[in-house]
């Protein structure tokens, strides 16, 4: 038993976190904000070359072959560094299903071009989508990662799933500004759009790639939160008022101490949920639902004490702090909203029924 | 990351498993508040030693089973007693604080004279700390001892002082240099509690029952070799027993046990013939304790695993006591509300008997308070949280304390 990340692990999220605080700045996060594409073509180059579109990706089909788990300390080093990428659908959610739902011919097809990084895949999720034949028709509002994306897959609730080229003419995909400017949101209309329907056709399978995405949310919320806190501590450390770093009084210095007293544990939340979607415990699902929730409240809480701890200068546009407060936003109310994934987690635990 | 234990735990677990089923009908119920442990607690707790399910790490020649420290087996055991429902080792300030800190920093003559009789239950201890003019400020503790002849002569006012009317003995921070600065003129003195001139007089709390006490010392003398490392050194003592303490105050454990007891609740409370669970409300609140209380269980796995490794963990231990006892204090609230206008009966009955469930949750949810303020306030707790972990600036010091 080692609840801890291996060396390898910490090797990899060491390499990942040095790259991005070395890479992405606030210049870079502002101009990929100004751009509205959720996606910067040098910054996506050099994930791509650390392995990062391929990390769920067998090695057969060109990936690294790591698992959700992995995933996850990926994520939440790019919601430390407001990493202005696709990532939870893209290289995650995407590759997943594919790798669940797909034919292996389908695979094979699909996988090496997503690990390669030339195939970025948004995904949408609806209830009634329409498949008839090899074609499908839906209408999708929250389309995760659309910004560069060359396809989108469509995840309907009863098990179904089919993938579309974004370049079909019966495709239209509009990006539209979200909250968090780094990472667009999207709808799109496909209407009897040639597809690739995936043959596997599992509710389950649906469910577990749904999972996988929340515990992603939830890790780049820890990450953008811990980055939140630790900004805010060095500027109180620094910062002066009455003669004294404002970090010495204490009403401030227990704003910051009731920060990771709520962060900390968070953090064995989110690695515990995602090492049980890769093991398939049966408490996957209520550990995804849970970790998505209550990082979505804890990382709406740090994010306005950390920005009050940084008083009218957190406010403001300069600071670019608001970049990690929006990012945790869009986590939240992506894929439920807390309340929607706990009332998810107690109908997984059997306390009521479906 | 990896939640599969060896072979050698699952062993343990097995045999920890193995005798619950088979004696597990002997042990007495958890709870019940603080008294003295009666015959069937001490013959429980002599079976668990025996087997090295309590005190397993403390060498045999202090009477306790002399394993290897190895923290995943002490988890093992622990998750299985809390399965169980039976009562685990005697857990009181004798064993979880004094007993660590005789082992660590004790002569070989003390640990010989006090371990054994205070893990088998012959010897009851009672902390005291804080006085009347020193709370938060422990280290302003103004109770004297000075030396005479071969005798430390102590003089002062202990408060809170949880047990002491049944207790033994006392570990005792008191002031023996009084020419020293606050921190290094304070020495951790053990007391009999039988001496001429100690005055215990019951407080009763909030709950109705004198759960501690005043302890009043005259010209109590005590020789001066029963000091626990030297004289001056107290504070540092003091400390490393309240690293112990704050631990067990914002144990898991006893999240994840409330959690359960109050979801069953729910299932079997109705309003308007509706069970609470199924009411989207009611659910919701249980559920959101619920990511908190396993966000603390996983929290306390990643201490234990970095513990096992010799790595301090930090800060994610720093916050277990003041996070712990606020969901604790949350939990109780939720079953209260739970409960409704019956669980308004307050009912308590004497140390013996057992309480109404009602009665129960009402105790727990004004002794969480208790708690939160006790082994150092939430206040305080922020400030270790922030000065220790984060590296923040102390409060400039208004003036030097009186000694």
């Amino acid at each position: 038993m080692e609840f801890d990340l291996s060396e390898e692990q910490r090797l990899f999220t060491d390499t990942l976190g040095a790259l991005l605080n070395d890479q992405v700045d606030l210049d870079k996060i502002r101009a990929v904000a100004e751009a509205g594409t959720g996606l910067d073509p040098e910054l996506w180059q050099q994930m791509t070359e650390l392995g990062v579109p391929g990390l769920v990706i067998d090695e057969a089909h060109g990936g690294v072959g790591l698992g959700v788990f992995e995933a996850a300390i990926a994520a939440e080093a790019l919601g430390y560094g407001a990493a202005p990428l696709p990532f939870a659908a893209t290289s995650v959610m995407a590759p997943l299903a594919i790798a669940t739902l797909a034919s292996p011919a389908q695979q094979s097809a699909l996988l090496p071009s997503i690990a390669g990084g030339e195939r970025r895949v948004a995904v949408g999720l609806q209830r009634d989508a329409r498949f008839e034949g090899n074609k499908v028709s839906a209408e999708l509002d929250a389309v995760i990662d659309a910004g560069g994306a060359t396809d989108l897959l469509v995840l309907a609730s009863d098990g179904r799933a089919a993938c579309v080229s974004a370049d079909d003419s019966n495709v239209s995909i509009a990006l539209q500004p979200s909250l968090d400017r780094t990472r667009p949101v999207a709808t799109a209309t496909i209407q009897g759009a040639d597809a690739e329907i995936l043959v596997g056709n599992s509710a389950a399978g649906v469910d577990s790639v749904i999972d996988a995405g929340r515990v992603m949310l939830a890790a780049d919320t820890l990450g953008a939160a811990q980055r939140m806190i630790d900004d805010a501590v060095a500027y109180v450390k620094e910062r002066e008022q009455f003669g004294r770093a404002v970090g010495s009084f204490q009403s401030v210095k227990h704003v910051c101490a009731e920060m990771v007293s709520m962060l900390e544990p968070c953090r064995a939340l989110v690695w515990y949920a995602a090492y049980v979607q890769d093991t398939k415990d049966p408490e996957a699902r209520s550990a995804a639902c849970h970790a998505k929730a209550h990082l979505g409240e804890v990382g709406r809480d740090v994010a306005r004490m950390a920005t009050e701890c940084h008083g009218g200068m957190g406010f403001t546009d300069l600071l670019g702090l608001h970049y990690w407060l929006k990012r945790i936003g869009a986590d939240r109310q992506l894929l439920g909203a807390p309340e929607q994934c706990r009332q998810e987690a107690a109908v997984a635990q059997g306390w009521i029924g479906g | 990351m990896d939640l599969n234990y060896s072979k050698n735990h699952e062993d343990l677990r097995a045999e920890v498993r193995a005798f619950l089923d088979e004696f597990g009908a002997q042990s007495p119920k958890p709870g019940g508040g603080r008294k003295r442990p009666d015959q069937r607690t001490l013959d429980w707790q002599h079976m668990l030693l025996e087997r090295g399910f309590c005190a397993r790490t403390v060498p045999t020649q202090y009477g306790g089973f002399g394993a290897e420290p190895d923290i995943l087996e002490a988890a093992v055991i622990a998750e299985e007693f809390a399965g169980s429902g039976a009562l685990p080792g005697l857990s009181n300030q004798g064993i979880s604080m004094l007993v660590p800190t005789l082992l660590e920093v004790g002569t070989e003559e003390q640990r010989e004279r006090w371990i054994k009789p205070t893990i088998r239950g012959d010897i009851f201890w009672c902390q005291g700390y804080s006085e009347p003019g020193s709370g938060s400020d422990l280290a302003a503790a103004r109770t004297t001892a000075l030396v005479d002849g071969d005798d430390f002569v102590i003089n002062g006012q202990k408060i809170w002082t949880s047990s002491a009317h049944f207790a033994d003995m006392m570990f005792l921070l008191c002031r023996t240099e009084v020419d020293k600065g606050k921190h290094d003129g304070l020495s951790y003195l053990l007391v009999p509690m039988d001496s001429p001139g100690i005055e215990v007089r019951p407080l009763v709390s909030m709950t109705g029952r004198a759960e501690f006490n005043e302890t009043f010392f005259t010209d109590v003398r005590v020789p001066t070799d029963q000091i626990v490392m030297g004289r001056g050194d107290g504070w540092r003592v003091a400390n490393n027993t309240l690293k112990h303490e704050r631990m067990l105050l914002g144990s898991p454990e006893k999240l994840m046990n409330r959690l359960e007891r109050i979801r069953q609740m729910m299932t079997e409370t109705r309003i308007d013939n509706v069970a609470l669970i199924d009411r989207a409300e009611w659910r919701d609140r249980l559920l959101r304790l619920q990511g908190e209380v396993i966000a603390a269980k996983y929290n306390n796995m990643r201490i234990v695993s970095e513990q096992a490794k010799d790595v301090d963990p930090g800060l994610k231990r720093l916050i277990v006591k003041y996070s712990g006892t606020m969901v604790a204090h949350r939990l109780s609230a939720l079953a209260v509300d739970v409960l409704g206008q019956s669980g308004l009966v307050y009912d308590p009955q004497g140390e013996q008997l057992e309480d109404s469930d009602a009665t129960t949750w009402l105790v727990d949810y004004m002794y969480d308070i208790g708690l939160i303020i006790g082994g150092g306030t939430s206040q305080i707790q922020k400030n270790i949280i922030s000065e220790r972990g984060l590296g923040l600036p102390r409060e400039p010091k208004v003036a030097a304390a009186k000694a």
